[in-house]
């Protein structure tokens, strides 16, 4: 660019993108149409054409011979998730280790958030919330595998546990569940300990002052003012277990999840649609859970 | 605004049934075998089990992919794969000349046309494979070859030498007699692990009339998946994941259960394991190099299904991988000594008691005609059915 070149864009006549940004200040439809044009497209195309696609799969199914997808429209695929007492008898588990692995998670988040939020002191408060996230930075495989060593027959649970003369529960559900329950923890207690922050101290001292005792006040002040916060926190715990296959697989023994009949439908049976279907199941699950949730009113408070 | 949200979503159909249907394709019969070899075409891409195809870049000390190159000027690519099943989904996408697969996926391959037949005259060094290994089920359909082996080896019996007492002889340890382990038994994780129960039933329950352990009808198949979930009660974990294999036997969670000759070389020297081939055989798996019926490069594949064969790349890939080479001539290029006996190459009685691994498909392999047999789809099913 040479200064003269330079100086035939200026005063005269405005330049392009000065044009451009008098003409959308004019114009704020086409100005809001093109602000939200890249994360609609983005939505629609990768987030709703892909679950659609999901859903579509599911109804068709596989040819024998050669392995590949067919279009060939049907709802055998749906009906079997019923009629087959496999798929409901795996459901039912992978749902039970979701509520456990959320009831347990929660239960021991409320004093930790509750802690950190109202009595550490600014310095603790901040030890804590790095050693609440410190765990996030080590990869998901390693630390199933710590706990798959924690958790064998010579590993450092059976040791703890043998002195008083106890059993390490050893790869099972049991297993899998305090797993899962390590891994979550960090994203439950965000969110309760940002609802419990924003509780202010004056509401605690005066219930206080009105005469309410310590559980009281829980009940009636600090929980309704969290609960929120306690379902974001579930609603993590609760999906991120629903859709893990990686953990059962390491810790859990011979069981299996939801996510491992996804998994062995795509990759050694090669039946996408079977696979489909089966991950209609969680999203199903989801729904009721989120329906639930909004008529509690508490998505309105996020 | 309803009517701006349908909208939507129509577009959104519409894009995902023009998706849906670019993604349905035709496929192309094998063809005919090439007749005679032409130029080498530079460069050739390869699919494989990990360490089938090493040019040291993993392991410096291990690499016969640079000599291949430097030889007939073919550039190779390899891409390792984890299982038979993700092996037959990429090398349908057609980007590979050649693919390493296991007898649970060549038929598979075959019927879906994606492999041509070969014309073994030239592949100078296959006159030299064992015979055992040519001609069978897994790699010749209607008297065509369609691979030429790489490599073979058996499922084996692994048992912790304190707990199992005295040394099995047969699998009845992870079967009817798997209560004595409860919890600490383990087995392979993958559909193909029911023709281990079905060899079992062979020797146990003749008046089955199992002949082939992959070529089970509805009667034979729902003995197995019985024999299988009774075996669940005890089974303390399944493996598909060598190195989780290793692990459980060291730590004892795991005592009894099959095994690969591999498993039991990478033990730590002072664990307390043996292997052993019980007396009513055993699975096993024999894998074949294929060529691409759609390659481009048929002349370096062709190059290379010769190369892999030849002794001294046959001995350093089958050493690196732990299974048995293909060729005698090989035993002599294999860095230990004993390698050959370790895997007993060439031993015909012992790969007699091999059932290689194939897949099962409806068409009987036992040559039965008035039944019909279960296809892998159903024993997937099934698999997951036994696993719970």
């Amino acid at each position: 660019m040479t200064g003269f070149s330079a100086s035939a864009g200026g005063a005269p006549r405005a330049s392009l993108a000065r044009r451009v940004s008098s003409y959308l200040y004019q114009h704020a439809k086409t100005r809001l149409r093109l602000l939200i044009a890249a994360p609609v497209t983005w939505l629609a195309l990768v987030y709703i054409a892909s679950l659609l696609m999901l859903l579509v799969t599911a109804l068709w199914t596989v040819d024998e011979f050669t392995g590949n997808t067919k279009v060939a429209w049907n709802l055998d695929n749906i009906f079997s998730l019923f009629t087959d007492p496999l798929y409901s008898r795996v459901t039912l588990r992978t749902i039970g280790i979701a509520l456990a692995v959320t009831v347990v998670d929660v239960a021991l988040s409320l004093p930790i958030a509750f802690f950190m939020a109202k009595v550490a002191s600014p310095r603790v408060r901040n030890i804590l919330a790095i050693s609440v996230l410190l765990p996030l930075w080590a990869s998901y495989l390693v630390k199933a595998y710590a706990w798959r060593s924690v958790l064998s027959d010579k590993g450092l649970l059976q040791w703890v546990l043998n002195t008083f003369g106890l059993e390490s529960p050893g790869y099972s559900l049991f297993g899998a569940s305090l797993t899962l329950g390590y891994m979550w923890l960090p994203y439950v207690i965000l969110p309760i300990y940002a609802g419990l922050d924003k509780v202010p101290n004056n509401l605690l001292e005066a219930s206080s002052d009105l005469g309410a005792g310590t559980f009281t006040t829980i009940r009636r002040v600090i929980l309704p003012l969290v609960t929120p916060s306690i379902i974001a926190g579930s609603i993590f715990a609760f999906s991120l277990t629903l859709g893990d296959y990686i953990t059962i697989n390491i810790v859990g023994g011979a069981s299996q999840m939801l996510g491992n009949l996804v998994y062995t439908n795509v990759g050694t049976a090669n039946n996408l649609p079977m696979a489909s279907a089966l991950a209609l199941i969680p999203i199903a699950i989801m729904f009721v859970y989120l329906g639930a949730v909004k008529r509690t009113g508490a998505l309105n408070n996020l | 605004m309803k009517l701006q949200a349908a909208k939507w979503l129509a577009v959104a159909v519409t894009v995902t049934l023009t998706l849906a249907g670019c993604a349905s394709t035709n496929n192309t019969p094998g063809g005919n075998a090439l007749d005679k070899l032409g130029a080498t075409e530079g460069s050739l891409t390869l699919l494989g089990w990990p360490g089938y195809a090493e040019d040291g870049s993993n392991d410096p000390a291990v690499d016969w992919v640079t000599p291949f190159e430097k030889e007939t000027g073919c550039q190779v690519t390899f891409k390792p794969y984890g299982t038979s099943d993700e092996a037959l989904s990429l090398f349908k996408t057609g980007q590979y000349d050649a693919i390493a697969a296991s007898g649970d996926a060549t038929l598979r391959l075959i019927a879906g046309g994606y492999v041509q037949p070969l014309n073994t005259d030239l592949i100078p060094s296959y006159a030299n494979v064992y015979s055992f290994l040519k001609g069978r089920d897994w790699n010749t359909v209607d008297g065509k070859a369609y691979g030429v082996p790489h490599g073979y080896g058996a499922n084996l019996l692994m048992y912790n030498t304190d707990v199992v007492k005295p040394a099995p002889t047969s699998w009845n340890v992870v079967f009817d007699g798997a209560s004595a382990y409860k919890g600490k038994v383990t087995a392979y994780d993958s559909p193909i692990y029911i023709a281990d129960a079905a060899v079992y039933l062979m020797a146990h329950k003749p008046e089955l009339g199992i002949k082939n352990p992959y070529a089970l009808d509805a009667t034979q198949l729902a003995a197995a998946v019985e024999l299988l979930k009774a075996q669940r009660q005890n089974v303390g974990e399944y493996w598909s994941d060598y190195l989780k294999s290793i692990q459980s036997f060291t730590t004892g969670d795991s005592v009894v259960g099959t095994t690969w000759q591999v498993i039991k070389n990478s033990m730590p020297a002072n664990s307390k394991v043996e292997v052993t081939l019980p007396s009513e055989g055993t699975t096993g798996w024999s894998d074949s190099w294929m060529v691409s019926s759609t390659t481009k490069h048929v002349n370096c594949a062709y190059k290379w299904l010769d190369y892999i064969d030849s002794p001294k790349a046959n001995a350093a890939a089958t050493e690196y991988f732990g299974e048995a080479p293909v060729t005698q001539d090989a035993c002599q290029y294999a860095s230990d000594a004993n390698f050959c006996s370790t895997y007993h190459a060439g031993d015909a009685d012992y790969a007699a008691k091999i059932w290689y691994w194939t897949t099962p498909i409806s068409k009987c392999l036992d040559g039965r005609t008035d039944a019909k047999c279960t296809d892998y789809a159903a024993w997937t099913k099934a698999w997951q059915e036994i696993k719970g």
